[in-house]
Parts: structure tokens; C-alpha cells; sequence
């Protein structure tokens, strides 16, 4: 991807200077072993971005956690010095919420990787948050049991990352994000100390700490231990993949069969460009010709499932699919999916650089959002892949451009935050799944009022008054804690001297 | 419009056998409990998509990622380096004191634009051995990426970064991986010539890769050698060794290597021209190979029976060394360069159309001349026209298709995918047809199948450490499934995994595939295949552990 001048880095808390760094990691080396803690400028550079890498930062220190004991000193020795510190998992979010702080630490939790055993009678497990998402699914297919959220990147994203940025999934859509799938957390709390949110049982009574932190990018705590809940696979599933000539029937065709009552595990859409990218890939086969393919997968009771694939063929039909097959085995169904899987990261085949957006419009526009959207690639002479959960309207605009090419990728990036601005005037979001991360923090002033922003700083000032959990992070303004939210006057006395920043 | 669901394997094949690597405890199913389907009943709707994850990174099933598990003993050498005091593990290779600038000189740097094609979406990270084993950034094909990028921006060469880039198997697994296509095989093989050429190693290291690099290309010396200290006689190397005190430095090297040789068996000659049985459908010629030809003269002689019964006439060309795998895997282009050369014009000279390699790091090889040798005058298209008619013995079978008839063999297969032979040749179902092609024949399938065994050419002599954690892994993977017998492509994962095996006190016996195929023609019963093959090779002379330590 290109490099692209990274916007001001996060403000640095008053007492965080490079004398007291050098202290901070001889400190960490004494408390969580000489092994796990880097300083050295080539390896701290490795760390410099996750999925997104026209944000890059330098860490000033890495540890690399093994165990909670780790992290909790880590934490309290970072609050200790004011230092601002950022968990990591696999480094694959796409909107750099690992991006780390220049004069702070980045706490890598990829070596904290142990399941418990699966509780297969409460369907549940407890995992560290360095766990692959694939993995849990491993422990729990022996029981009959999945975990249900499967992002593209379930291969290597971690459950901590997962959590941290409520990762979705293809089938989100008919079994819910991961918020839906957690039901307790233990989390090292910016001071160092632990708690446990949520817990074992399905609902629990007080405020729903638990859903704040989950989707927090880091912002709240670290979570150093998840439960996770298990669903049942179901009884039949069914695959099919339908090829459309135009990109409005396969969006229509999306809208027709929720409207019909009809809850698909998962409905995913893939235009010509990204299918072109994936076929360079992986060679998964998709119908030629097509503009746009549909993958649906139904899945339940096997009668329920092959009355509603009957109708759903037929809905199909009627916005002129040209071609619909059906997966007869397990083997086709995994070829189906093979190309969505690999779709994002495939579109490196067919261009030099590309963004990822990722942005969310009611279901019933996607016709007349992607036709919009395919008008102002035009205009901006660019390429736009389009591969999205078409089902919960979530979108990933992929804006392909070359970055050898002067001002084609400032281009590319203004067209990504034109779409974005398209999304929230349809009356949508401006993230799906990704997160907000260092990325789309401007973005947010747009789709929230001040007083609603103001709100969300409260929860985060109450688990982490002093601002050094992944500051710089989701907030348009950030925000000191103990300043009275409402209107803004004037320069705040910390700002004015130069140590925060406001904007 | 009647897509059947899948029938559900009692063998709950999504789990990890007990004893392998990455299985938990209580993955077995429980008896009674309530979230027990019947059996029979279908599979869930996220397995295929599972599967299609798995798929996209070049693997056939989620299971043949890296497992995870405890991070390995060997992370904290690997991640600060043993230089930094962390007593426990002492890698074998001290680290460098200076760093070196500019990083790379004008002569071949890593390309830019190859490392501009990494997206940096992580999806090489579960098959790389060593980000399996440590679990950090530095030791993954991204991070190793940033490493080279690093350099290219201008910064110093840190002995840091020196150390990570060592500590990549060239395992190739990133390139079968990468969805974006990043040619990373390309890339390292530029950045170890620059190392080999540039760096100051330290003097015990540097004498070391020497006793190595004067041993091994030499299929003569290697037949002379029969234990390790030996090698040190036949280079010359070892006088000057103990002159200079340094041999008690190298103990975990020479450990290494000492643990690595195999039990020689008599080397019949081969001839130099076999007719083919039956219809002649084709000449081929045998590239011998150093270790193989050596060490495992029973899989070459296997190899040309196999072919002339299925109708090839097969060339040994007399005067054919080493082909240069090893020290191009290596970065010494020049030693590389004049082996290669040396080959294609024997194989020119023996006008054969398919040059046959039955080792998998030496195929990978001479199928790379056209790029190794795109700037030697005269020498470019030769090497282009050499390497387009390299096909490894399975492919070549699988191409051809059986004529010979095969008799059963009633046994449980484990088949090892070797790295330069999955992964840097692409070869994975030829060999599997193959075997599967003999009746009786069952595949069982090994965990974490991507991941590379740690032999890796050199790497175990090299690095014994890491690979000796690796190795241990893949026994770990081969024992838990149950198989009679393990086959493999390569003398060098052959030596290493067997040798882990008996580390963990077990044995196996371990054949190449075309010793299976070769059996089968010649209808050797199923016991004396077992017996012949636990006594080979190998899998006996390995040290228990305590030499080791
Ligand atoms: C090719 C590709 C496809 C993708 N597809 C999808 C998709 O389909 N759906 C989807 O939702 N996402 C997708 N993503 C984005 C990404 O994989 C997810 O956001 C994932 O959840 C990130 O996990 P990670 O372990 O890589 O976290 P990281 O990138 O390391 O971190 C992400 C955030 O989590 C925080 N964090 C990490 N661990 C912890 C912890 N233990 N406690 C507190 N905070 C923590 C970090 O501070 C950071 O803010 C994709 C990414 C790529 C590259
Ligand atoms: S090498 Fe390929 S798979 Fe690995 S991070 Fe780069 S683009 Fe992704
Ligand atoms: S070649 Fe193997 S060890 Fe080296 S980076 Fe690639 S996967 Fe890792």
C-alpha cells in the first residue's frame, strides 16, 4: 500500500520524555523478563504499523506479554510513568487502532495463546486473547459447536483484536457481531488493576460494562482473558453462488430476499473487479461474465433450509440471475467461499496500492449507492472494487490506484472519504467492522453530534482518567478528563502549554 | 436443486489427533454430553467457510496452519539474542556487535517494488515456522519484509535485523501463503547474498558455515565421511579448528551434524544408461544429488527402476556434482553460480527431455537457474531451457500416468510435504496420486502440515536450536496420526524427523515416496516395506538425547 503523509501522531502526556523511556524499559526488563522487551530501532520498526500502512509510528518500547502477570506490570509501570501504551493482537486491523505512540509502549499479546478446555455443555470456552479466531472453532468443532464470528482474516486476527474492534464476520448477518459471542472478559484496567466484565451466564444484571469495552479499540483496558460463547452448527447448510450482469440486480436481489422474511447465514457480494482479483489468487471459479456475484448460505433445520432456498432461487431469478449453482458437497461450498475469503487481499494482483473502506448503508440503497459510488470513481478516474456483507449493508469499497503515480493516491484517498460521506448521508455508518482506529477519527465529528462525543469520552475518562490507553484513537478531539464536556471555549491550559492538542 | 449435507466424521478430522501439536486438552468428544450430535448428522455452515480460510492461504485445511501452543523455549535468543544475557538458550550463532552501512551495495538488493507488494494483511504469519515458534514480528515474513525495506529507506543493516533475517528457514511456505503474490523468495535470496558477501560474522560462525560449505556440495567427501569429525579431517578444517581453539566453541553445531548422519548403506553403482521396459516413452536424466547420492543411495536406485518400468529410458550422467541448492539457499551466489553452470552442461551433453530430481531442495533449485543465472553472459538461456525441463519424480509419474501394475500395500501413509517441494516447486497432489495410486494405500494427513520440519538445508547445522524444536513438532505431528510408516521427498527432512523421533524415544520407519512406488512394482510385501524401511537410513544411528544436551 502507499505511503501516505500520517497524520499528527497522538499528543504525548506531559511526563513522558525519552529519559524517563529508558527508565520505563529497564524497569519492564526487571519485571516481565530481558526477553521480552524491545528497543532496538530495527525491531521496534517492525511494529510500526498493523493492515494499515500509510499510518506508521515507531514505537518507543515493545513487550511481548506471555502471560496476564505481564501485562498487569506492563500497565502499572506505564501508569506509574504516565506512559501512554497500546495492545496489539495480530496486527491485522485495518484502520490502525495498533498504530502505536511514539514515546509509549506497545504490549503485544500474540504470545498469550491458550484455550482452556471447551465447556461443551455450556457451550462455551475461555481463551487468552492471543488465541487465532480459526482455533476456537477447532476446540469446539470435536462438541458440535463453531464460534461464530469469521472474518475474512480468521486465519490470523486474534480474539483480543476481535473484541477490541467488534469484529463481524459473513455470517454476522444471521448470528451477530462479537458482541454477540462474548460473555465475560478479564481486563487490565489502564491502572494496572483487574476486573472481570460480564462473566459466565448469558445476561447479567448492573450497567453492560462488558458491551462498552467490547468494540473500545483499546481505549479502556486490555483484555487478557475472554469467554467466549459457542453456537450449535446447524442441522443443513446450503450454498449458492448467483452471477448477475449488473450490479443494481444483485443488490436488488439482496433487498427482495430479507424483505421476504428470510434470514441467510450470509449474503455476500463481490462486483467484476474484485472477482477478477480473486480469480488471479486463488482460482476459485465464479461464473464468467459476471458483474456482480452473490454468495448465499442458508443454514438450519433441513426442511426450513430447502423450502427457503427454492424461494430464494426464485427471487434470483426474477432480477435476472444469469447463472445460479448450487454447492453439492463441502468441498464446492469451501470453493464458493475461497474467493470471498481471499478477495481483500487478493486485489494486490490487480493494482499496485489500494484502501480498504469499510462503511455501513441501510440495505434497501445498496442499488443506489453503488451506482453513486461507481459514478464517482469515474469522475476521479479511479478503480473501485467492491467485495461487502451485502446482507447488513456493510460495504468495502476497495479504492485501487497506483502509488508510482503522482497525486493518485492523495485521489484515492479523498474518493475513500467521499464514499464514507455518501454512507452517512444514506443514513449509515462509517464503520462496519474495522473500527475507527487512527484512521476515521475525523470522520466521527460527522456522525455524531459534539454532546454525543462528549458522552462517549465520559465512559472512557471513568475506566482511564489519565488518557495513556491507546490514546489518539476513534476521537475527533481528544479530550483531557476532568475538562467539563459541552461547548468548547478557548485553549485548555494543558493544550495552551503545549503539551496536549485539541482540534 | 438437492444439495445433500455432508455426512459428520466420527474422527472429528477438525480437531487435532491427541499428542500433536496445537491440541487442547478436552477436544475430545464427550460421551453423553448434551451438545453431542448424533452421528452422521450434518457439519455447520462455519466449517466451510473455516475451510475456505484455510484455502485462501494455499493450505488444503485449517488444521495444517500453525497450531499455536506454549511460545518455544529457543524465543528469547531468537528475540533479543543470546548476546543479551538471557542464559537460558544459546542459539549456536553469537551475535554481530556493528551495524552496517549503507544496508545493501548496487550488486542485486532486494527489488523495491517486489517490497512495495506486501499489503502487510498478515495472512503469511500462521504457516511461518518461526512466528509459530515465538510468536513476534521480527520472525515473520512481514516483519522480515519491513526488515529489507528498512535497509532500502536508508537505515543501517542492525545486527538485529541481521539475526532475524539468519533465522528464516527458506521454507517458502510465505510464498504459497500470500494472496497479494509477494515473491519473498526472490527477495531473501537477494538479502543472503548481501549478507553472505557484506557481513563480518563472527570468526567461530564464520568457520563454521566454511567446514559446511567445504563438506556438503562434495558428493566424494560425503561418501568418505562417516562421522562428523571427520569432515573436519576431509576440508582441512579440522586441524586449523583445534588450532584455534574454537571446536569447543561449536558444540551445538557439531552436535547437530554429529546427530544428522545417517546410517550408510552399500552404494551400488548406478548405471549410466537404463533401457526402459516395454514401450519406451520417454529419456530422462537422474540428477544423483550430494546428501541423497550419498547418504540414500537406495532412493536413486529406486528411482531409476521405477522409472524404466514405466517406460523411460533413464541417463545417470556420470560427471554431474552438486547442483548448487545449498549455497544458493545460502547466499554464496558465486560457489552457486559455477555449480549450476556445471550442471546444465552435463545434462545438455546427455540430451535427455526431462531432467528427473528426486530431492526436493535440489528440483527447487534447478528449476530457479533462469533466475539465478539472468545475468551470466552465454549463460541465461541455457540455464532457461535446463530448468524448463526440471520435473520432480512425482510429477513426472503423475504426468506420465502408470503403465507398470502395482501391487498392494496395505498400510496408513504419513506423507510429509517438503518444504522447497509444496512450497517452492508447488508440488503437493502429484505425490499424493502417486501414492494414492497403489492399492492399499491410506493417506493419513499431518497436522500443521505447512509448517517446515526445520531441516531447511543448512538451518539445522546452522541454527540447531529452532530446528531442533521444529523437528520435534513434526514427529510429535507424524506420531499422533497414527501412521505405519512416514514418507518423504527429501533426504533432509528424512534425517531431521527421524532424528527428532528418536530424540522423543520413538522410531518409524521412513521411506521416499518413490521407495513406496518402487515396493509396490516390484510386489515386496507390506512387512518387509516396514522392516527394510525402520532399519534404513537414518532412522537408526540418531543419538538419544542426552549427546544432545
Ligand atoms: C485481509 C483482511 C481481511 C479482514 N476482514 C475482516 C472482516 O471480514 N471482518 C472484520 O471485522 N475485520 C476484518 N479485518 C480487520 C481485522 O482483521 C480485525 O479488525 C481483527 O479483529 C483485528 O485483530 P488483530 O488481532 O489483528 O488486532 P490488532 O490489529 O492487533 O489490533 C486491533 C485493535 O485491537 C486492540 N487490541 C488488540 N488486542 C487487544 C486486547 N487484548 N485488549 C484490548 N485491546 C486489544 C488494539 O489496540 C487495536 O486497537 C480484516 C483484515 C484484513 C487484513
Ligand atoms: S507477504 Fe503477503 S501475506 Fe504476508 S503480509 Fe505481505 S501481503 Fe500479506
Ligand atoms: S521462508 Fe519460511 S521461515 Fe522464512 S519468512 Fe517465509 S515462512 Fe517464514
Amino acid at each position: 500500500m502507499a505511503s501516505l503523509p500520517a497524520p499528527a501522531p497522538a499528543p504525548a502526556p506531559a511526563s513522558a520524555d525519552a529519559g524517563s523511556i529508558a527508565g520505563l524499559a529497564e524497569r519492564l526488563r526487571k519485571a516481565v523478563g530481558v526477553g521480552r522487551v524491545l528497543t532496538d530501532h530495527a525491531q521496534l520498526r517492525t511494529y510500526e504499523c498493523d493492515g494499515l500502512t500509510n499510518f506508521r509510528v515507531t514505537p518507543a518500547v515493545v513487550v511481548l506479554a506471555e502471560s496476564r502477570q505481564h501485562v498487569i506490570d506492563t500497565v502499572r509501570l506505564c501508569a506509574k510513568a504516565g506512559v501512554p501504551f497500546v495492545a496489539r493482537g495480530s496486527g491485522t486491523g485495518l484502520s490502525g487502532g495498533a498504530l502505536p505512540v511514539a514515546e509509549g509502549v506497545l504490549l503485544v499479546l500474540s504470545r498469550m495463546r491458550a484455550l482452556r478446555p471447551v465447556d461443551p455443555d455450556n457451550a462455551r470456552v475461555v481463551v487468552e486473547p492471543g488465541v487465532i479466531n480459526l482455533w476456537v472453532t477447532r476446540d469446539a468443532s470435536p462438541h458440535d459447536l463453531a464460534y461464530a464470528p469469521d472474518p475474512s482474516s480468521q486465519l490470523v486476527c486474534s480474539i483480543g483484536g476481535n473484541v477490541a474492534e467488534n469484529a463481524g464476520g459473513a455470517h454476522c448477518l444471521k448470528y451477530g457481531f462479537t458482541v454477540n459471542h462474548v460473555l465475560g472478559a478479564e481486563v487490565v484496567l489502564p491502572d494496572g488493576s483487574v476486573v472481570h466484565l460480564g462473566g459466565t451466564a448469558p445476561e447479567h444484571p448492573g450497567y453492560d460494562l462488558l458491551g462498552a469495552f467490547i468494540g473500545s479499540e483499546g481505549t479502556l483496558g486490555v483484555a487478557t482473558s475472554l469467554t467466549l460463547r459457542l453456537v450449535r452448527v446447524p442441522e443443513a447448510v446450503q450454498t449458492m453462488l448467483v452471477g448477475f450482469h449488473s450490479v443494481e440486480d444483485a443488490g436488488g436481489t439482496v433487498s427482495d430476499i430479507i424483505a421476504a422474511g428470510i434470514v441467510p447465514a450470509a449474503i455476500e457480494m463481490m462486483d467484476a473487479l474484485a472477482i477478477e482479483a480473486a480469480e488471479a489468487a486463488v482460482h476459485c471459479g465464479y461464473p464468467a461474465g459476471a458483474v456482480a456475484v452473490l454468495v448465499i448460505e442458508l443454514d438450519g433445520p433441513q426442511v426450513e433450509v430447502d423450502a427457503q432456498f427454492a424461494q430464494v432461487e426464485r427471487i434470483a431469478l426474477a432480477r435476472s440471475a444469469f447463472e445460479t449453482r448450487i454447492a453439492q458437497d463441502a468441498a464446492e461450498r469451501a470453493l464458493m467461499w475461497k474467493g470471498r475469503k481471499s478477495a481483500f487481499a487478493a486485489v494486490g494482483r490487480i493494482s499496485p496500492a489500494y484502501f480498504v473502506q469499510d462503511g455501513v448503508i441501510p440495505r434497501t440503497q445498496l442499488p443506489q449507492v453503488l451506482s453513486e459510488i461507481g459514478r464517482m470513481a469515474d469522475a476521479a478516474g479511479l478503480r473501485v472494487a467492491n467485495v461487502f456483507h451485502a446482507g447488513d449493508g456493510n460495504l468495502h469499497p476497495l479504492v485501487l490506484f497506483d502509488d508510482a503515480v503522482e497525486g493518485q493516491a492523495h485521489d484515492a484517498e479523498e474518493l475513500a472519504g467521499a464514499i464514507l460521506d455518501l454512507c452517512i448521508s444514506s443514513g449509515g455508518s462509517i464503520t462496519g467492522e474495522h473500527g475507527v482506529g487512527a484512521e476515521k477519527r475525523t470522520k466521527m465529528a460527522v456522525q455524531f453530534t459534539p454532546e454525543d462525543l462528549d458522552t462517549m469520552q465520559l465512559v472512557r475518562c471513568a475506566f482511564d482518567p489519565d488518557g495513556i490507553a491507546n490514546p489518539g484513537k476513534i476521537f475527533p478531539t481528544p479530550r483531557l478528563c476532568g475538562e467539563r464536556p459541552g461547548p468548547r471555549t478557548g485553549e485548555h491550559p494543558v493544550q495552551a502549554a503545549g503539551l496536549g492538542e485539541v482540534f | 436443486m438437492s444439495a445433500r449435507p455432508q455426512p459428520r466424521s466420527t474422527a472429528a478430522p477438525d480437531a487435532p489427533p491427541q499428542g500433536a501439536p496445537g491440541a487442547s486438552r478436552g477436544t475430545v468428544p464427550v460421551e453423553g454430553s448434551a451438545a453431542d450430535l448424533s452421528p452422521g448428522a450434518a457439519t455447520g455452515s462455519q466449517r466451510a467457510t473455516d475451510q475456505a480460510a484455510a484455502e485462501a492461504v494455499g493450505a488444503r485445511r485449517p488444521l495444517d496452519l500453525g497450531q499455536g501452543g506454549p511460545v518455544a523455549a529457543s524465543a528469547a535468543a531468537a528475540t533479543v539474542g543470546a548476546a543479551a544475557g538471557t542464559g537460558t538458550v544459546e542459539l549456536g550463532l553469537p551475535g554481530l556487535s556493528a551495524s552496517m552501512f549503507p544496508a545493501f551495495d548496487e550488486h542485486h538488493p532486494p527489488d523495491a517494488a517486489l517490497v512495495a507488494d506486501c499489503v502487510h494483511c498478515g495472512f503469511c504469519l500462521p504457516t511461518c515456522p518461526t512466528y509459530v515458534l515465538w510468536g513476534e514480528e521480527m520472525d515473520s515474513p512481514r516483519g522480515r519484509i519491513d526488515l529489507m525495506r528498512q535497509g532500502l529507506e536508508g537505515d543501517a543493516l542492525e545486527p538485529s535485523a541481521v539475526r532475524h533475517l539468519d533465522q528464516c528457514l527458506g521454507c517458502m511456505a510465505c510464498v504459497t501463503a500470500c494472496p497479494s503474490g509477494v515473491q519473498y523468495d526472490k527477495l531473501i535470496e537477494a538479502t543472503r547474498s548481501q549478507l553472505e558477501r557484506r557481513v563480518q560474522r563472527p570468526r567461530a560462525e564464520r568457520l563454521m558455515r566454511e567446514a559446511i560449505f567445504r563438506l556438503f556440495p562434495y558428493p566424494r567427501r560425503l561418501r568418505a565421511v562417516r562421522g562428523p569429525l571427520w569432515a573436519y579431517q576431509v576440508s582441512g578444517l579440522g586441524g586449523v579448528l583445534r588450532r584455534i581453539g574454537v571446536l569447543d566453541k561449536l558444540p551445538a553445531g557439531l552436535q547437530a551434524m554429529e546427530s544428522l548422519a545417517p546410517k550408510l548403506s552399500k552404494a551400488a553403482k548406478l548405471p549410466e544408461r537404463t533401457p526402459a521396459q516395454g514401450t519406451k516413452r520417454r529419456t530422462v536424466g537422474l540428477l544423483s544429488g550430494c546428501v541423497q547420492g550419498a547418504f540414500f543411495p537406495d532412493v536413486n536406485a529406486a528411482t531409476v527402476r521405477v522409472l524404466a518400468a514405466e517406460g523411460c529410458e533413464v541417463v545417470v550422467p556420470r560427471a554431474q556434482g552438486c547442483c548448487g541448492a545449498l549455497s544458493a539457499h545460502a547466499g554464496r551466489e558465486r560457489e552457486a553460480l559455477a555449480f549450476a553452470k556445471r550442471v546444465i552442461a552435463t545434462f545438455e551433453q546427455a540430451g535427455v527431455d526431462t531432467v528427473v530430481v528426486n530431492a526436493a531442495g535440489c528440483g527447487s533449485n534447478l528449476k530457479e537457474y533462469a533466475h539465478q543465472l539472468r545475468d551470466e553472459a552465454g549463460w541465461a538461456e541455457r540455464a532457461e531451457r535446463l530448468a524448463a525441463k526440471v520435473r520432480d519424480i512425482t510429477e513426472l509419474l503423475d504426468e506420465l500416468g502408470p503403465v507398470a501394475a502395482r501391487h498392494p500395500l496395505p498400510m496408513t501413509v504419513a506423507y510429509q510435504d517438503a518444504c522447497h517441494l509444496a512450497h517452492a516447486q508447488g508440488v503437493r497432489d502429484q505425490p499424493r496420486h502417486v501414492l494414492r495410486g497403489i492399492p492399499g494405500v491410506e493417506l493419513a494427513e499431518l497436522v500443521e502440515a505447512e509448517i517446515c520440519c526445520g531441516s531447511a538445508g543448512t538451518y539445522n547445522l546452522l541454527n540447531p536450536e529452532p530446528a531442533r524444536e521444529l523437528g520435534e513438532r513434526k514427529a510429535r505431528a507424524v506420531l499422533a496420526s497414527g501412521a505405519d510408516i512416514m514418507v518423504t521427498a527429501n533426504p533432509g527432512c528424512w534425517m531431521h524427523v527421524a532424528t527428532s523421533l528418536a530424540r522423543l524415544g520413538e522410531r518409524i520407519p521412513v521411506v521416499h515416496t518413490v521407495q513406496v512406488l518402487d515396493a509396490s512394482i516390484r510386489g515386496i510385501p507390506v512387512r518387509q516395506l516396514l522392516m527394510t524401511a525402520l532399519e534404513g537410513p537414518g532412522t537408526t544411528l540418531a543419538r538419544p538425547s542426552a549427546s544432545l544436551r
